[in-house]
């Protein structure tokens, strides 16, 4: 049992560990992003982003909101009242910030990812279609061109695994950076 | 519901299918004891550890032999394991405890413990606030390796078993174990750590990172580790116990579409090559394609019920005014508790192949799937782990099931029954009941007095949400006594639920393991007697449908009344309780 402790234990991960270091450096480290020096966050985990001109994350369970030292789910159940009530407050808290620069959002046209919690509580993407209704909103802000915001949008848009597996998913992070070097 | 998600479902499915062929030829080599190429490499290793315990490994074991080697192992591991958790802090001098985290108490070590020696992996801990990195690498991982060994090994011993000619011999287990660790799950783990990093998984050492955020408001502590390594035997020894506690719905753990269908892929690799593998070491390829449709009709059925229930949405959505459908740029359905990238298909086929095995790893909040989403894995777990099932566990779970349809088979026609020429009389027919109803009875007895008492319904989070409540409890048991260790995560841990689910999953590990090793050496020494013309085939369609009746009946006579308290309810009411 020693023996194997020592084997599996501490050379195989010691082994992983220095093939990812150096094959992989910015992978294995966590693809952090530093910006003025200074270390911000990483593209892999979504933060909570504040203020209009940004695009925004998803709702999340953890305690403070994107906590990525603590990770929870929100275990809502499905026939839950408090699951209706905490997507109901999600909805009007989206509509609260997007509908003064897209008068006819309604509730049914907001996506779900949205206003429903996400697995990991860090999850760091959004849909595109979540992507679009805020585009008008930062654009608005920032006073950019929509279709500027939007291939921006497009550009930071991962497609799916091996053309199928898995959904378009808009990572927040890189499109806030993208954002900020257009029209800081 | 969207084309693509069904290509995920069966693209997936002519995946595995794919891979497990060309493996279970390797496997069939490793376990014959013949000459394979990784022998150059591994030779010479497996020689030196057998050299260094001094196992005399030409020694050929029957099958209380081979009972008492299992046995001692894992209580070595256990002892091993629960000393490494509870000295956490006594490893700080190697750095690998960045965060100065403490001991886990008594009783959640005991359960953790109990859950990584019996491949459940069920998790009443959040991994980046718990375990340092020390006790992730020294001591989960550890048992991640050797506890998925053991299954295999007994697997292994089952087949020799059931294909012997005479004699006790079930083969060697301390020769079955490390060649199952060096030969198999290592490679494997290695070639999945290194993909996964090379997606964006993470392997590491450093301290937690201190970001600032980009904008007031987004400063956050980001919990890192050696993931990779930890990530990658997780999945291809079925273990699923996470480095986090939101195990692989985690960037750091499973980072995109790719790494989510590699993942699952590496899950159900082995099992799936093992039924191969049997039909190979029986000597008639067949007998393995006849189980391996029984249990991909059983896989598909569930995974396409689940990408139905989820992408239509749940009832607390559409109470919200949600709108579930597909639109453009969203491909809408039930994502409470899922990630983005994943999607519906890639969360609801992840939850099914990881609750067919015993893998119990999860990419998204199963307790927040809807009430026929959330019964699949139920009925997974009810089936008793055959539906491919935990690496080993599942084929010799399966090989129980089928002596039982051989046997019920051989009452319609009125003949005695016979397997592989050996005839299945009283004695086997005894341990394989015993050993089919111990783990259901386990679960079953566990949920009961879980909400039966006070202690037990303290755990419960959805108070008063109905039918919620009970579905958590009866999932904290169900998971634990199948080793499977996925959750209804609501439920909480408290030192009546450690105790009661730490002794669940020992017993429902090792019941089964004896009855099957008692099965195997039962049937070791019986002469094969050659196949006539009345004799009923083992490897037809009509087998297969025979025994597929005979796992559904098991599964559901046993648990249908309590499913029907739980998710089944919750199912098919659109009613939401508060």
């Amino acid at each position: 049992m020693l023996v194997l402790t020592a084997l599996l234990g501490i050379l195989y991960p010691l082994a992983v560990t220095g093939i990812g270091q150096l094959a992989f450096p910015h992978n294995a480290n966590g693809q952090q992003v530093h910006l003025h020096g200074r270390l911000i966050g990483s593209t892999e985990i979504g933060q909570r982003f504040t203020g209009a001109r940004y695009f925004h994350t998803r709702p999340s369970g953890t305690t403070p909101p994107d906590n990525a030292a603590a990770t929870t789910f929100a275990n809502l159940g499905p026939n839950d009242v408090a699951t209706e009530r905490a997507i109901r407050a999600n909805v009007r808290a989206y509509l609260h910030s997007n509908r003064p620069y897209d008068p006819g959002l309604t509730v049914s046209q907001i996506p779900v990812d949205a206003v429903d919690t996400s697995a990991s509580g860090i999850d760091p993407d959004i849909s595109p279609a979540n992507a679009a209704i805020q585009a008008r909103r930062v654009a608005a802000v920032r006073h950019l061109p929509l279709r500027t915001v939007m291939a921006l949008v497009h550009t930071y848009t991962g497609g799916r695994g091996l053309g199928f597996s898995g959904e378009p998913a808009v990572n927040v992070m890189q499109l806030n950076l993208a954002l900020d070097k257009e029209r800081p | 519901m969207t084309f693509l998600g069904w290509v995920t479902i069966f693209g997936f499915a002519l995946i595995l299918t794919a891979l497990a062929l060309p493996l279970s030829r390797y496997l069939a080599a490793v376990y014959g004891g013949e000459h394979t190429f990784m022998d150059a490499v591994l030779g010479p290793v497996e020689r030196l550890l057998y050299r260094a315990v001094g196992v005399d490994t030409s020694q050929q074991h029957d099958w209380k032999r081979y009972a008492k080697s299992v046995i001692a192992f894992s209580v070595v591991g256990w002892v091993l394991l629960y000393l490494i958790l509870r000295t956490q802090t006594l490893w700080n001098f190697t750095g690998l405890n960045p965060m100065g985290f403490h001991s886990p108490p008594r009783n959640v070590t005991f359960n953790a413990t109990s859950s990584f020696v019996t491949n459940t992996n069920w998790q009443f801990y959040a991994g980046e606030t718990t375990m340092s990195y020390f006790s992730q690498m020294a001591g989960l991982t550890v048992q991640n390796f050797v506890s998925a060994a053991v299954g295999i090994s007994v697997a292994i011993a089952l087949i020799r078993g059931i294909v012997g000619r005479g004699g006790t011999s079930l083969g060697n287990f301390w020769s079955d174990l490390v060649r199952t660790c060096l030969y198999v799950l290592l490679p494997l783990s290695l070639i999945g750590a290194v993909v996964l990093i090379s997606q964006g998984a993470i392997q590491t050492f450093t301290g937690y990172l201190h970001a600032t955020g980009l904008t007031s408001g987004g400063a956050q502590t980001i919990a890192m580790g050696p993931v990779a390594s930890q990530e990658a035997i997780k999945l291809v020894g079925t273990n699923g116990g996470g480095f986090f506690n939101v195990n692989s719905a985690h960037p750091f753990e499973n980072p995109t579409g790719f790494t989510n269908l590699f993942e699952m892929v590496w899950v159900l690799l082995i099992p799936a090559s093992l039924v191969f593998t049997y039909g190979r070491m029986c000597g008639a390829r067949r007998q393995g394609y006849a189980i391996y449709s029984a249990m991909m009709v059983l896989f598909l059925a569930g995974a396409v019920v689940c990408y139905i229930a989820e992408a239509h949405g749940s009832p607390a959505q559409h109470a919200a005014g949600l709108h579930t459908g597909v639109i453009h740029g969203s491909g809408g359905g039930n994502l409470e508790g899922k990630e983005q990238r994943f999607g519906i298909a890639g969360s609801a086929l992840f939850d099914v192949v990881t609750t067919a095995t015993s893998c119990g790893a999860v990419n998204s909040a199963i307790e927040s799937f809807t009430g026929i989403g959330g019964a699949i894995p139920f009925a997974n777990l009810s089936a008793s782990e055959v539906i491919f099932g935990g690496v080993g566990t599942g084929l010799y779970s399966i090989l129980m099931y089928a002596l039982m349809a051989v046997f019920i088979g051989g009452l319609m026609v009125g003949r005695t029954p016979e397997y592989l020429g050996k005839k299945i009389e009283a004695r086997q027919i005894k341990l394989v009941v015993l050993g089919l109803l111990f783990t259901p009875l386990a679960a079953l007895f566990s949920t009961a007095l879980a909400t039966a008492s006070h202690a037990g319904r303290a755990s419960i989070s959805a108070v008063g949400a109905g039918p919620q409540g009970f579905s958590e409890t009866l999932y904290a048991y169900l998971s634990q006594a199948n080793n499977n260790g996925s959750a209804f995560a609501g439920y909480t841990g408290t030192t009546f639920a450690d105790l009661v689910g730490g002794l669940t999953m020992l017993f429902a590990r090792f019941g089964p393991i004896l009855f099957a090793l008692a099965i195997a050496g039962s049937l070791a020494g019986k002469r094969i007697s050659p196949a006539g013309l009345g004799t009923m085939r083992t490897d037809n369609p009509t087998f297969v449908v025979l025994l597929l009746g005979v796992i559904v009946l098991v599964g559901a006579l046993t648990f249908f009344p309590a499913l029907l308290l739980g998710p089944i309810v919750q199912g098919v009411t659109g009613h939401l309780y508060s």
